[in-house]
């Protein structure tokens, strides 16, 4: 059995009981083992990157030592934890004068990193451990009905010479998943483009201008849902429906599901077991068309 | 902090001496990155190509002053497309670095910074979220290991980042 340090980061737990199930079911059936370790904290993303770099690189830093204490590896659902830790793993692991300057503060909390674990994001462990091949076999209930829009966010993605999750102007992981449940992929315009799930809080208006983007083209191209990746973009879009609602008198219903939802649909897992009700846009169209 | 800002330099060479403003100086202002930003389309308060300039032109309190180092979103679409290789969004973390060490700051950053001190989390997990957990069938929550995190925050001065925000 593969076993992995699963970080769960902040929003998902504070917020998103949907995405840690559907994650933890699917994984447990497809027979990758999650450790939860103790202690971790904080990735240090974007707006800990924003208040100091070096803060950040340190933060990351540190929770990757109790994965290589622990010895394993670490997966990450949420593309803002992914994006920090895999992208300082990256960046101490390839320059020796910043793994100094990084440890001279861990030795402080009394850690020090060495480098010699990975960080996966949930798609590259679906792809790598499990493989298409396998998971196209435990799928019991082929999503054949239903058109999705993968939706990638940013920070799975990019800056794609660190994170190395695939081509970051023309990814095909995301589709090929979706695909391998049976679904069909659809193509929608400017689908690469931001959430805006950063700008929120700084400008709403600009952020949900562009959450509106998405789900304008999402629409137009007949998508019957969104699938996300990240807990930032599945607020933007989720939530954001609510809020366009309000603000701009516009109706999209835009069902909005992380893959590991969709995934665990497919793989038989009850949508009762699944928390759907943390979604702000309703499930139950999709849901019936699935099962 | 490691880098204090040293007026005696150009603006430009203080950015470039920060974690992530090291490329600063390669840009040759070809606008690749105003044409790929999702933010630039929209709005005329944030181009990053202007923020660049600004920064190569030595105009520090015009940049660190102003709102358009806050509204970059982040998306590296602009670092993954520069010719040049400067490293776009990774130079407006800098900048943002050091307003916010001269004390400019938005509210909602001085919210994170004060969460990550005090629960080792920038967004926190209420206990009714935490007491629900069992119900839906999910494991108890791991202890944060705000102790050692706060170690590592003193050591960089991150403490008096966050005490600098609260006096000013």
């Amino acid at each position: 059995m593969t076993s992995y340090a699963l970080f769960l980061g902040c929003t998902i737990p504070a917020r998103q009981p949907n995405y840690e199930l559907s994650a933890r079911k699917s994984l447990s059936k497809l027979g990758i083992e999650l450790v939860d370790l103790a202690n971790m904290t904080c990735c240090a993303p974007p707006p800990v990157q924003s208040i100091d770099l070096e803060t950040s690189l340190a933060v990351a830093a540190y929770n990757i030592c109790l994965a290589e204490e622990a010895d394993l590896n670490i997966i990450t659902l949420c593309s803002g934890c992914f994006e920090s830790l895999a992208m300082t793993n990256a960046m101490l692991k390839a320059d020796e004068k910043l793994k100094v300057r990084i440890n001279r503060i861990l030795s402080q909390a009394g850690k020090e990193f060495l480098g010699n674990k990975e960080v996966k994001h949930f798609l590259q462990v679906l792809t790598d451990d499990v493989g298409l091949k396998r998971l196209k076999q435990s799928v019991s209930k082929p999503l054949s009905n239903i058109k999705v829009a993968a939706f990638y966010g940013c920070h799975a993605l990019r800056p794609s010479e660190l994170l190395k999750l695939d081509d970051p102007e023309r990814p095909a992981i995301l589709e090929n998943l979706i695909e391998t449940l049976g679904a069909k992929s659809v193509e929608y315009k400017n689908k690469l483009k931001c959430c805006g799930g950063l700008l929120r809080g700084i400008s709403d208006d600009l952020a949900l201008n562009l959450a509106r983007e998405k789900l304008v083209n999402t629409t137009k191209a007949g998508a019957d849902c969104i699938a996300t990746l990240c807990p930032f973009c599945f607020v933007a879009l989720d939530l954001g429906q609510l809020q366009i609602r309000s603000k701009f008198k516009e109706e999209f219903n835009m069902p909005v599901l992380h893959y590991s939802e969709l995934l665990s649909l497919a793989l038989g897992i009850g949508p009762k077991e699944l928390a759907l009700e943390a979604h702000k846009v309703k499930t139950d169209k999709i849901i019936s068309k699935i099962i | 902090m490691e880098h204090e800002t040293v007026t005696s330099l150009a603006f430009s060479d203080v950015v470039a001496s920060r974690l992530g403003g090291e490329t600063v100086t390669l840009c040759y202002q070809c606008g690749t990155c105003a044409s790929s930003c999702p933010v630039a389309k929209i709005t005329e308060r944030f181009n990053p190509r202007e923020v660049i300039k600004l920064s190569l032109l030595g105009e520090k309190q015009e940049v660190i002053s102003g709102d358009a180092i806050w509204l970059c979103c982040s998306c590296y679409n602009c670092q993954e497309r520069c010719p040049q290789k400067v490293e776009i969004a990774d130079v407006i973390y800098a900048l943002r670095n050091i307003a916010l060490n001269e004390g400019y700051i938005p509210n909602i950053y001085s919210e994170f910074a004060s969460s990550l001190l005090n629960d080792g989390r920038i967004v926190g997990i209420s206990k009714f979220v935490e007491n629900k957990r069992p119900t839906l069938g999910l494991p108890p929550l791991q202890p944060t290991g705000v102790d050692a995190l706060r170690k590592i925050l003193f050591a960089t001065g991150f403490d008096k980042l966050q005490k600098q925000e609260e006096t000013s």
